[in-house]
């Protein structure tokens, strides 16, 4: 047995993406490395944000958007974090009621997960409602899960301030609130959705991989005083994160990951509210299934690539919300928040194709396209379902025509 | 406004952590302390309470809901910063170390409500200590009723006194280098095994 060199101790919430931390583990892909790596399992992000901050915790599985937001200094405590790799791309759902989701299906929704003809749908739906305003809720206010449902409201035509409301609750209570009717959808992470649709007569409306394709939800938090002075441990770890990744990504291992993460020290919860989102056999609603082949994305297309654009992305729907102000030393704060050149600098010895560039346009590429001369890696497609294009060498432009309804 | 009238909100779904923090407050000059350990309509709640400082558990799943409320300036009447910011990194080590979090109304100052952090952070050691010391209490409990059952089974079995029984075990357990409770269960279990009927 090698013997380990490095200790760390990783936070993480029982959710699909905490799959690469817990598969680093299991797997002995963190022992190869020599890493010694002990999992705690938190139950909200403000304790995960908390305990990298004070260190209890040296790296943790978090919201992407999170460690931005502790940088530019809207949570607090806001000691410095950085973000060396991402955990996955996708894996998101949103989830209406099976009240609304009729409602849906009369006025045009096809149940196919579309994200522009459930938009549509919803969008007919409020504009003939009497009473109150629709409720959806989600994680965080800093979350993937808030801004792309926000996106593909208002790319849809409704204002997510004024013609609906979204509330914040526990992703494990979303199911109950939907029942109770107190909410009438939600946007969150697995297994939370599937459970939903099994144990709560959920429906899917739409799912992240097509609001914004190709796009991260959580990232490798990283205490940035441990991450300067501990350089070697770090690249360890990012290295038996990513050979955790490729053991994900096999379709031979998925009923060996699901069964992995059901277990009681992780997600504590049947296989079968797993089982759908580790494959992309989801179900839908009732006895409904589809395939969506890039549901959740563990390593193919640079999944794990911590691309500048994305921190851009996420830090102007901060502005676009209300969060704060645009300025250039804001902007320098959110970009450089990720760290592609520790990534790149960590993994050289696996000999991988990387892409070229730090920062790409989300949505240039309509299609799976191979990029680098290897051809090992293909990119894409990415970018946002309504068409229109982030590029991040033109942020002021792009602040400037979002729509703040 | 004297220190001891701030509005201190108190959740914790562990009631009698939660009251032993609101005595600890009370005791300490803080009058108006509101308990909240059921977390149904929490929104609501602090929004009629108006708290100047909240005081919850980390382990609390709704600290991100609870955080989120601060960005909507409908919900609670005046926005809600932390309490605890980098400037003061000592204290946020020893909240996150006894496992509490504060938050206080924005530009309340902070020496005003210190106290009451420090008050929480105590009562939450205090807390663990006691749980912890309940905890090993309960297990010696559980020792001594197995050690005394094994010396039935040897007093019946062999004819011994129960002083000769506890002896013999406690030969048997110092020769083997294991405690008693170990040989006390080794023999309960080899009882169950030999006669089912005996000790099942």
């Amino acid at each position: 047995m090698t013997k380990s060199r490095y200790e760390i101790t990783a936070g993480f919430l029982p959710l699909l993406d905490s799959a690469l931390l817990v598969v680093a583990k299991e797997k002995g892909f963190a022992q190869t490395q020599q890493v010694d790596l002990t999992l705690v399992r938190e139950r909200s992000w403000a304790t995960i944000r908390d305990k990298l901050a004070v260190g209890h915790f040296e790296v943790a599985h978090i919201l992407a958007p999170m460690p931005i937001a502790c940088n530019l200094g809207l949570t607090a405590p806001a000691p410095r974090m950085i973000v060396p790799m991402a955990l996955g791309l996708g894996g998101n759902a949103v989830a209406v009621s099976g009240g609304l989701w009729w409602e849906m299906v009369d006025n045009g929704a096809t149940g196919n997960l579309d994200a522009r003809s459930s938009g549509a749908a919803l969008r007919r739906v409020i504009s003939q409602r009497i009473g109150d305003r629709l409720r959806f809720g989600v994680v965080h206010p800093y979350s993937g899960h808030n801004y792309e449902l926000r996106y593909w409201l208002s790319a849809s035509g409704i204002d997510p301030d004024r013609e609906i409301e979204i509330v914040f609750l526990p992703p494990a209570d979303m199911g109950d609130a939907l029942k109770a009717g107190s909410i009438d959808g939600y946007c969150a992470g697995e297994p939370w959705n599937t459970f939903g649709v099994l144990k709560r007569g959920a429906h899917l409306a739409t799912v992240k991989a097509a609001i914004w394709k190709s796009s991260p939800e959580k990232v490798l938090g990283v205490n940035g005083r441990w991450g300067d002075s501990h350089p070697e441990a770090l690249a360890a770890m990012l290295r038996a994160l990513y050979n955790a990744s490729v053991w994900c990504a096999d379709a031979a291992h998925h009923e060996e990951l699901a069964v992995l993460l059901s277990g009681p020290a992780y997600i504590d919860k049947s296989v079968e509210w797993l089982r759908p989102a580790v494959t992309g056999e989801l179900r839908i609603g009732g006895r409904y299934t589809q395939t969506v082949k890039d549901f959740f994305v563990p390593n193919a297309k640079a999944a794990t690539f911590p691309w500048k654009s994305h921190a851009l992305w996420f830090y102007t729907q901060m502005v676009r919300w209300g969060q704060l102000k645009h300025t250039a030393p804001h902007q320098h704060v959110a970009g450089n928040t990720y760290r592609p050149d520790i990534y790149r600098s960590a993994l050289k010895t696996l000999g991988l194709a990387m892409p070229a560039a730090s920062s790409k346009v989300e949505g240039a590429l309509r299609m799976e396209t191979p990029v680098g001369s290897s051809g090992m890696l293909t990119l894409g497609p990415d970018g946002f379902f309504d068409g229109t294009l982030f590029d991040p060498d033109h942020v002021d432009e792009y602040v400037a025509s979002q729509k703040q309804s | 406004m004297k220190p001891n009238n701030l509005n201190v909100l108190v959740i914790d779904e562990n009631r009698i952590r939660a009251s032993i923090i609101e005595e600890g407050l009370r005791d300490a000059g803080y009058d108006s302390v509101t308990i909240i350990a059921d977390m149904t309509g929490l929104v609501r709640r602090i929004a009629e309470i108006n708290p100047d400082v909240i005081v919850i558990d980390l382990e609390n799943p709704n600290r991100d809901m609870l955080e989120s409320m601060f960005q909507i300036s409908r919900a609670v009447k005046r926005p809600i910063a932390m309490f605890v910011d980098k400037s003061d990194e000592a204290s946020i080590e020893a909240a996150v170390d006894a496992g509490v979090s504060a938050y206080i109304v924005d530009g309340l100052k902070q020496e005003r409500v210190r106290p009451i952090l420090k008050m929480a952070i105590s009562r939450f050691n205090a807390f663990s200590r006691l749980s912890r010391e309940l905890e090993e209490a309960r297990g010696e409990l559980e020792n001594r009723k197995l050690i005394d059952r094994a010396k039935g089974l040897l007093m019946r079995a062999r004819g011994l006194s129960e002083k000769e029984a506890y002896v013999l075990m406690r030969r048997t357990a110092m020769g083997q280098n294991r405690k008693i409770v170990e040989i006390a269960q080794s023999l309960i279990t080899a009882a169950s095994l030999l006669d089912p009927g005996e000790d099942a």
